[in-house]
């Protein structure tokens, strides 16, 4: 502490201003120092406060969904696995409600005539029709699995689960394409 | 300094010599406004390697403008690695406003964390792209509220650390009075968490967490959660768990992983958050 001290006060006196030449230094320091352009002023307490809740109630929200990586956010196992079964879950609603008021109406859902209707079409048309489906079904169905491994908190690596992600995408198509031409 | 070093007698011989000496050290621990033009002038000689750095501004005294993209250009060959030395001469040399936080330089701190070409990382340990035909982007922290330019308020995410009792809780005393002793295999399962610096990259990468960061306390805190639950020596093991027994406060993640995928110290949140989710439920 007192070694400190010492220290400070030599400090200070070397840092006095000498005659002999501070008059010099001083002049051609004021030409070198970077000019800030911007000042600041005193505030007080209350002052500084105010002027806080004031800056946060317009601060704004940084950009997030459209600025981030998009590998990451957007074709995820996540977000994908949500929204395939949401359009499976609504479709089975949609499909069910319509089958239970198809007589009624007169329309004809059986799987008869469902059939029927598409087995007009060429192979192509009818193969790529069925792939819609059949791919994000593939993805949901082996991305459920995959979650249920996570639940056991095995595959979090890094490499397993950039990996992962590949591999379930591969598979998927080639379980979509067997579903959608084979079957 | 100079002034310093200096005595009166050497003084006296050379007083002119001194004066020029000072100028010297002055010009070279403050960059002057002449230099920094030349320097950072985009028709500079033919081997230097320009590179675009747009950096996210938004300042707080002009709270009506809108937030904009500035574009610096900088010459690589006369840069430091890291995207933190190109903030810190571009701060020095081009624009005194640009505002960011940064302390140690060197990743252990976490001040500078900030989203960079799309992925939240340290501006320390973040090495500049060399490809120059790419133009570098920087925004603050994702889906933060900005105090200015680069500066993300984390009031929030600190109260939430708060909120998880950060220490070792423990009735009992130790047996000899002195240390709470913990075997290897114990010590070995803080690996791995311990070593967290609270940067919130995590966090701040989570979709799950900018939609519900008000109640979800999102992967680093998790991670933090996890780190006193695994703890062999603290003993209100119960109380934490039923602290995060309920819909919001674990059970928002959903295993999107991008934590994982951003954290700069290369630990596993994402992990930490299933082994949570496991001692929930077994």
């Amino acid at each position: 502490m007192n070694a400190q001290r010492l220290g400070l006060s030599a400090l200070r006196q070397g840092a006095k201003p000498n005659v002999f030449f501070s008059n010099n230094v001083q002049r051609l320091a004021v030409t070198l120092m970077q000019t800030r352009p911007v000042t600041t002023s005193k505030l007080s307490e209350a002052d500084a406060q105010s002027l806080l809740a004031q800056q946060r109630r317009q601060r704004p929200v940084s950009p997030h969904l459209e600025i981030y990586d998009k590998s990451q956010t957007y074709y995820g196992a996540s977000i994908g696995t949500r929204i395939s079964g949401s359009i499976f879950s609504g479709g089975f609603y949609v499909f069910a409600t319509a089958y239970l008021v198809a007589p009624l109406f007169g329309w004809h859902l059986e799987s008869a005539s469902l059939a029927a209707a598409v087995g007009a079409l060429p192979i192509a048309v009818k193969g790529g029709l069925k792939f819609l489906i059949s791919w994000p079904f593939v993805f949901h169905a082996i991305n459920g699995i995959r979650h249920l491994v996570w639940d056991f908190a095995r595959g979090f690596s890094k490499p397993a689960i950039m990996k992962g992600g590949y591999a379930i995408a591969g598979a998927s198509t080639v379980g979509a394409l067997a579903l959608a031409f084979l079957l | 300094m100079a002034a310093l070093r200096s005595t009166s007698s050497r003084l006296l011989a050379t007083a002119s010599r001194h004066a020029f000496k000072s100028t010297a050290v002055m010009s070279r621990s403050m960059a002057s406004v002449a230099d920094a033009t030349v320097e950072s002038s985009p028709n500079a000689s033919s081997d230097s390697r320009m590179k675009s750095i747009q950096v996210y501004r938004w300042n707080p005294d002009s709270p009506t403008e809108k937030p904009r993209m500035q574009t610096y250009k900088l010459d690589l060959n006369k840069t430091g690695p890291m995207v933190l030395d190109a903030l810190v001469r571009i701060k020095n040399e081009i624009d005194p406003t640009l505002t960011f936080r940064r302390s140690c330089r060197e990743g252990i701190c976490g001040s500078c964390a900030m989203n960079i070409n799309g992925t939240n990382t340290l501006a320390c340990l973040c090495r500049i792209p060399t490809d120059t035909s790419a133009e570098m982007k920087i925004y603050p922290l994702p889906h933060t509220y900005v105090v200015k330019d680069l500066v993300p308020d984390l009031t929030h995410f600190y109260k939430q650390y708060k909120s998880i009792k950060p220490y070792l809780q423990r009735d009992t005393p130790s047996p000899d009075g002195k240390e709470y002793r913990q075997s290897k295999a114990d010590r070995r399962k803080l690996d791995g968490l311990y070593e967290c610096i609270l940067c919130a990259c995590c966090s701040t990468s989570c979709p799950s967490y900018w939609w519900n960061s008000e109640e979800y306390l999102g992967p680093a805190i998790l991670l933090q959660s996890y780190r006193w639950l695994a703890d062999s020596r603290d003993e209100k093991k119960a109380q934490r768990k039923a602290a995060l027994d309920n819909s919001m406060s674990l059970y928002r993640c959903h295993t999107i992983l991008n934590c994982s995928r951003t954290c700069p110290k290369g630990l596993n949140p994402g992990l930490a958050i299933a082994e949570i989710k496991k001692e929930m439920s077994f």
